[in-house]
């Protein structure tokens, strides 16, 4: 049983520990594929990055319900930690979160399950933060769309292998879609649902 | 007895995160107005209390803001919402556009070009592109769901038919990524070349009607046209009557009861830049009368 005293701790200074987390999250999401630095850094239970923590201690709050994949509720840690430091309600109902975590991308489901907005509300839709392995080694992928000026790359390990063919879906769906936010470690990589991702090798 | 405390910037945390996702939102949906919480600011609605909640949520001690209203850095509510953020942020100001990384403007967008490390930060009285055509939200909402724009075409060529070109000469419509439909604020239609392809992010906030969008950077903005009637760029026809500008946009001042009339930019640091370095414009002091003693410069 983990007290409130055994938890990791939130930003040191929240206010501008999160805003500085948050223009790193923008940028990333304004130019896609570019990787961004999270400076900050809070501590972060086990199962979930330094970056993803930092991420959670700026966006969540008692407005966006949370859905953590197995392996995150699987951790206590983790869902105390969010629930004490953010006061995020977590969900089992993805189709109502407005933030899903993902430790585990082999077991993401499919992105049809998360909300993916409605035509008259395309942005009441999840956002995916997913933990990868690397996205500074890896395969490579050409990306193209809104805040890339012609072609970008991006060099990532990342799991599920098939994210960016799932992601494809967006193509149809648009403007509805699910925004996906790539984490490892301090780096961050923004994939809105705006982004095209072209396979460079495999 | 209690002095006065707010949170860096004014706006608490909370509101700070609520405003964050709408960005994130927006930015991922080129065009589309995210619905927002707006908060009730220290300045009335139409002072720019969207543009200064989404200021206020970006901004960061490391920062640099520029304010500009109608392109002067120099009017009241420029200066008011500069020392607004110099005061609740102990944020760097600057009138130089090159050197700001926050841009908040009022109804213009700088002749300088924006570059990667810029946000410009737009005050925008009324979001919703269609709402003189429609009045009800639910039927604007659905037309922008459906892309179903033919109602903004028809506005357009009412002009057309009535006084032989398009006559919208401010706040005219563009086409964002080729799908949403949307109001640039007022700017001078001058101004939407400027925002297609802008190397800057670009966000809009609507304080009273509660929406923030966003153009991200390298972003097709096409203004609405029609294959016979191209948009076209308006300006007055006549050079800036201080730094002798042909390309920028000017402002018309009225100097007499007698018709006289002078035109100068409308943005202040370029002309005073263009000034600077040396050029003049009809009506500017002959240089040699405010050169220094011993100076080198004119």
């Amino acid at each position: 049983m983990t007290t409130i005293a055994e938890l990791p701790p939130g930003f040191v200074d929240k206010v501008l520990s999160a805003q500085s987390t948050f223009r790193s999250v923008m940028d990333a999401m304004a130019r896609p594929g570019s990787v961004q630095r999270i400076v900050p850094m809070a501590g972060a239970p086990a199962m979930m990055m330094r970056g993803t923590a930092a991420i959670a201690l700026t966006l969540f709050d008692h407005d966006t319900p949370i859905w953590l994949d197995a392996r995150m509720t699987e951790s206590s840690d983790v869902v105390k930690w969010l629930k004490f430091h953010t006061g995020a309600p977590v969900v089992q109902d993805c189709s109502i979160a407005s933030f899903a975590l993902i430790s585990d991308g082999a077991a993401l489901p499919a992105l049809e399950r998360f909300a993916l907005g409605s035509n008259e509300y395309p942005d009441r839709s999840t956002t995916l933060i997913v933990q990868v392995d690397s996205l500074a080694a890896g395969r490579g992928f050409e990306l193209r769309g809104p805040g890339i000026d012609s072609v970008a790359t991006l060099q990532a390990a990342i799991r599920p292998a098939d994210l960016f063919e799932r992601l494809r879906v967006n193509e149809a769906l648009f403007p509805r879609g699910i925004d996906v936010v790539l984490v490892a470690d301090d780096a961050v990589v923004a994939i809105p649902r705006t982004t095209r991702v072209v396979n460079k090798e495999s | 007895m209690n002095a006065p405390a707010y949170n860096f910037a004014y706006l608490d945390e909370q509101t700070k995160r609520m405003i964050r996702r709408a960005i994130l939102k927006a930015i991922a949906i080129p065009g589309y107005q995210v619905p927002f919480a707006s908060r009730e600011m220290p300045m009335p609605y139409g002072w720019g209390t969207g543009g200064v909640q989404v200021t206020a949520a970006i901004l960061g001690p490391k920062d640099v803001l520029k304010v500009i209203d109608q392109g002067s850095d120099d009017t009241t509510n420029a200066i008011s919402i500069r020392k607004f953020f110099a005061k609740t942020a102990g944020v760097a100001t600057t009138t130089a556009t090159e050197d700001a990384t926050v841009i908040q403007t009022r109804h213009r967008i700088p002749e300088t070009a924006l570059h990667e490390n810029q946000v410009l930060v737009y005050q925008v009285p009324i979001p919703e592109p269609l709402r003189f055509l429609e009045p009800r939200e639910t039927e604007t909402r659905r037309m922008h769901a459906l892309a179903e724009y033919g109602l903004m075409h028809v506005k357009l060529y009412e002009d057309i038919a009535r006084f032989g070109h398009i006559a919208t000469a401010y706040a005219y419509p563009v086409k964002v990524n080729a799908r949403y439909v949307m109001d640039p604020s007022p700017t001078p239609k001058f101004d939407n070349p400027k925002m297609d392809n802008c190397p800057a992010l670009q966000l809009f906030g609507a304080g009273r009607e509660k929406r923030i969008y966003a153009i991200p950077p390298y972003t097709t903005v096409v203004s609405l046209d029609f294959e016979d009637h191209p948009f076209e760029p308006y300006r007055f026809n006549a050079p800036c009557a201080l730094c002798g500008a042909e390309n920028s946009y000017l402002d018309e001042i009225v100097t007499d009861d007698k018709g006289g009339r002078m035109f100068v930019c409308s943005d202040t640091d370029y002309c005073e830049g263009r000034q600077a370095a040396g050029h003049r414009g009809s009506l500017s002091a002959a240089p040699y009368k405010e050169k220094a003693h011993g100076g080198s410069n004119g």
